[in-house]
């Protein structure tokens, strides 16, 4: 018996994201690191800075693309099919009270202090991972169009802010492919019960027995109300996984790359 | 008259006798007549005379008519003098040095400051150049005759018999090292021997011919105060724009840091500046008397793309000027608050007065400077420490709770009591 947790649509925003932000990733970093040997290098690969900086605008198009793509979706499931509980509640990314108990819950149970909490739907580093995308997608994006078109936005912003711009995108780039690279592929895929990683974002689909284990308060909410079978899904075609395992390799190898060069820049060669 | 092949195999044996010989050959004469040109290549002319040594002694009329001294029909005794007198033949092996002061004295009074000269009054070993190590000796040629050694266009290689023989640079302790191997990849060795132009500057250009002086004598045309003017013979509006820079008036103040021609644009490796190598590594020589302006140059766009190799962006010159370098509170400079906007313009056509606010030298760690960048920063170094601080204490709990008794077994268990909890 498998359940759905992701539908196609929010798969695929996932994949292009990924491939997006590992590109952005790739492109931008030779820049805020441009004083350590390997920037040079990094930045051939795309032809040089230069064309580096072009790869960067188009991977930077795909990303705003899934953010219009995304939040466009959530307008229609909350004006057109009056979906309130995006809003509130378990299927919500809104942050709840529950959060927080949860959270501490979850702290209290690694020390051994008490029970694992009894998840939902999203638990609370699932939020984390998806508002800091929010306000990275802000920041970083907001910053990256006043850097790609700064003489428009002197029209409206003092030229100062441009130096904020700069900066500012640096370091959430740093902090977005920081965090991404380390915190959401251990939670996600590399804990150890998920070792070596976990498909669901791929094949969008969990094993009742996952979501028993994994979300109890959903599963028992889901069965209390009946509405298990709402969700129910065949299982995935036999590629399907088998791609996901390839696609995740390939983007977790490449982000634990990434992370290798930004240490060895900031503990080694900056020294 | 072209010695026979019997008299040549004559005389050349006559040679080879000629230190034993000598004293029991009587004169033909009462009257002493010095021996004519012919007499000598009588001897000479033979392409295969030697002397008793081995070394050639040949000299051949050809070219040695074809020479500037044989088309003025200078006589052979008039340069080696010691022989006008000498009846007997063949004549001693060992003979005086030439005197071409006898008729050059300017040149000659010129070349005795050289460094050339001092070195070889220094030391009888030195190999230090003398007049025939670059005219040669009877094929000498005008200097406008494209044959000759000291031809405008020739003259680099006629230098590099020494300075680029590694050998002679060791024993001349020369510090500069392969300097004919560093001039002409440069402009203007390409200039002479790519293009052929005769206005390009070879070495005597800059040093001199003859009295050339060590860079630290202060009479040298290469002494670091009088590079402008030297550079200026040629680059008069360069040095005029220069000398009411900010660099040139310090050099005017007699400030021995200010940078002449030579510290920008090197003195024998001298390229184009358009090309991408050289604004990478004049950026780097501004650095080296501007440090902090480097440091946050290299913190900001332009100098961060520029480090990547893309040098289409601002280095300093595009923004600062290059020999005309003025304060940013003097109204002629690029980056003054009068002329900014037009300095951003050249590469930003939509650059405006609010533009122009931006800090290409922003320094984030300047809270006087940069106020906004402070706290941002600030702010930045907050967040990021917060949220790597707890997520790393996170994960490592999460690992250590999930890994304890026997991977993947662990967890299951631990779920399979929660649940019946």
């Amino acid at each position: 018996m498998e359940y759905q947790r992701f539908d196609i649509y929010n798969r695929l925003l996932h994949g292009v994201l990924m491939v997006s932000f590992l590109g952005l990733a790739f492109t931008g970093m030779p820049l805020l690191f441009s004083d350590v040997p390997w920037a040079i290098r990094l930045a051939a690969v795309f032809g040089g800075g230069h064309s580096a900086g072009i790869v960067h605008r188009i991977f930077a198009s795909m990303m705003i693309g899934c953010v219009v793509l995304h939040v466009w979706r959530l307008m229609h499931r909350l004006y057109v099919k009056k979906e309130l509980d995006v809003l509130w509640g378990p299927a919500s990314m809104t942050p709840q009270p529950r959060d927080v108990v949860e959270m501490l819950a979850h702290l209290r149970w690694f020390l051994r202090l008490g029970p694992q909490p009894r998840f939902d739907h999203f638990t609370y580093w699932e939020k984390f991972d998806y508002w800091a995308v929010f306000w990275g997608m802000g920041v970083i994006g907001g910053s990256g169009l006043v850097l790609w078109f700064p003489e428009v936005f002197s029209k409206i912003l003092p030229g100062s802010w441009f130096n904020i711009a700069l900066f500012v995108h640096g370091e959430e780039g740093l902090l977005a492919v920081g965090f991404i690279f380390t915190i959401h592929f251990f939670n996600s895929h590399l804990r150890p019960d998920k070792f070596p990683m976990d498909p669901v974002i791929f094949t969008g689909r969990v094993s009742e027995h996952e979501l028993m284990e994994e979300r109890p308060a959903e599963y028992e909410r889901l069965r209390a109300g009946r509405r298990l079978d709402e969700i129910e899904v065949g299982p995935a075609a036999a590629w399907v996984p088998r791609l996901a395992k390839a696609v995740a390799v390939v983007a977790v190898t490449l982000g634990l790359a990434m992370v290798g060069l930004i240490l060895y820049a900031v503990l080694f060669a900056r020294l | 008259m072209r010695p026979t092949r019997f008299t040549t195999a004559v005389l050349f044996a006559a040679c080879l006798t000629a230190s034993t010989a000598l004293a029991q050959k009587p004169a033909a004469s009462a009257v002493p007549k010095p021996p004519t040109n012919d007499d000598c290549l009588a001897c000479h002319g033979d392409p295969s005379a030697a002397g008793s040594n081995g070394r050639s002694v040949a000299v051949l009329p050809d070219k040695f008519g074809a020479s500037v001294h044989g088309q003025a029909g200078i006589a052979c005794v008039d340069c080696h003098a010691d022989l006008a007198r000498t009846t007997d033949f063949p004549h001693a092996e060992k003979l005086a040095p030439v005197a071409c002061a006898k008729c050059h004295d300017a040149a000659a009074a010129k070349y005795d400051t050289s460094v050339h000269a001092e070195a070889r009054r220094a030391s009888t070993q030195s190999v230090a150049a003398a007049c025939k190590d670059c005219h040669g000796t009877h094929e000498i040629r005008s200097s406008k005759d494209p044959d000759s050694a000291t031809y405008h266009l020739n003259l680099p290689a006629t230098c590099g018999h020494c300075h680029g023989n590694a050998e002679i640079i060791r024993r001349g302790r020369i510090a500069i090292g392969n300097v004919v191997a560093q001039f002409q990849d440069s402009i203007h060795g390409q200039a002479l021997s790519r293009s052929g132009l005769t206005v390009a500057p070879n070495c005597k250009d800059c040093h001199n011919a003859h009295d050339i002086k060590r860079k630290t004598d202060a009479a040298s045309t290469v002494f670091r105060a009088t590079i402008p003017a030297t550079c200026g013979r040629c680059h008069e509006g360069v040095q005029r724009r220069y000398l009411t820079g900010v660099h040139g008036e310090a050099l005017a103040k007699g400030r021995p840091d200010a940078p002449v021609c030579v510290n920008c644009h090197s003195a024998h490796q001298i390229q184009r500046t358009e090309g991408a190598s050289w604004k990478s590594q004049v950026t780097a020589e501004c650095g080296s008397c501007h440090p902090e302006s480097n440091r946050t140059y290299r913190d900001t766009f332009h100098g961060q793309e520029t480090q990547l190799g893309f040098m289409r962006v601002a280095t300093c010159a595009d923004c600062h000027g290059a020999h005309d370098i003025f304060p940013k509170r003097d109204v002629r400079s690029t980056v003054s608050a009068a002329r900014e906007v037009s300095t951003c313009k050249k590469c930003h056509p939509g650059a405006n007065p609010s533009f122009a606010q931006y800090d290409p030298h922003a320094d984030r760690h300047n809270r006087a400077r940069d106020p906004l960048l402070f706290y941002a920063s600030k702010f930045m170094e907050v967040l990021l420490i917060g949220v790597f601080a707890f997520f790393g204490i996170h994960t490592a709990l999460w690992a250590s709770r999930a890994v304890k008794p026997g991977l993947g077994q662990s967890s299951r268990r631990d779920d399979g009591r929660r649940t019946q909890e």
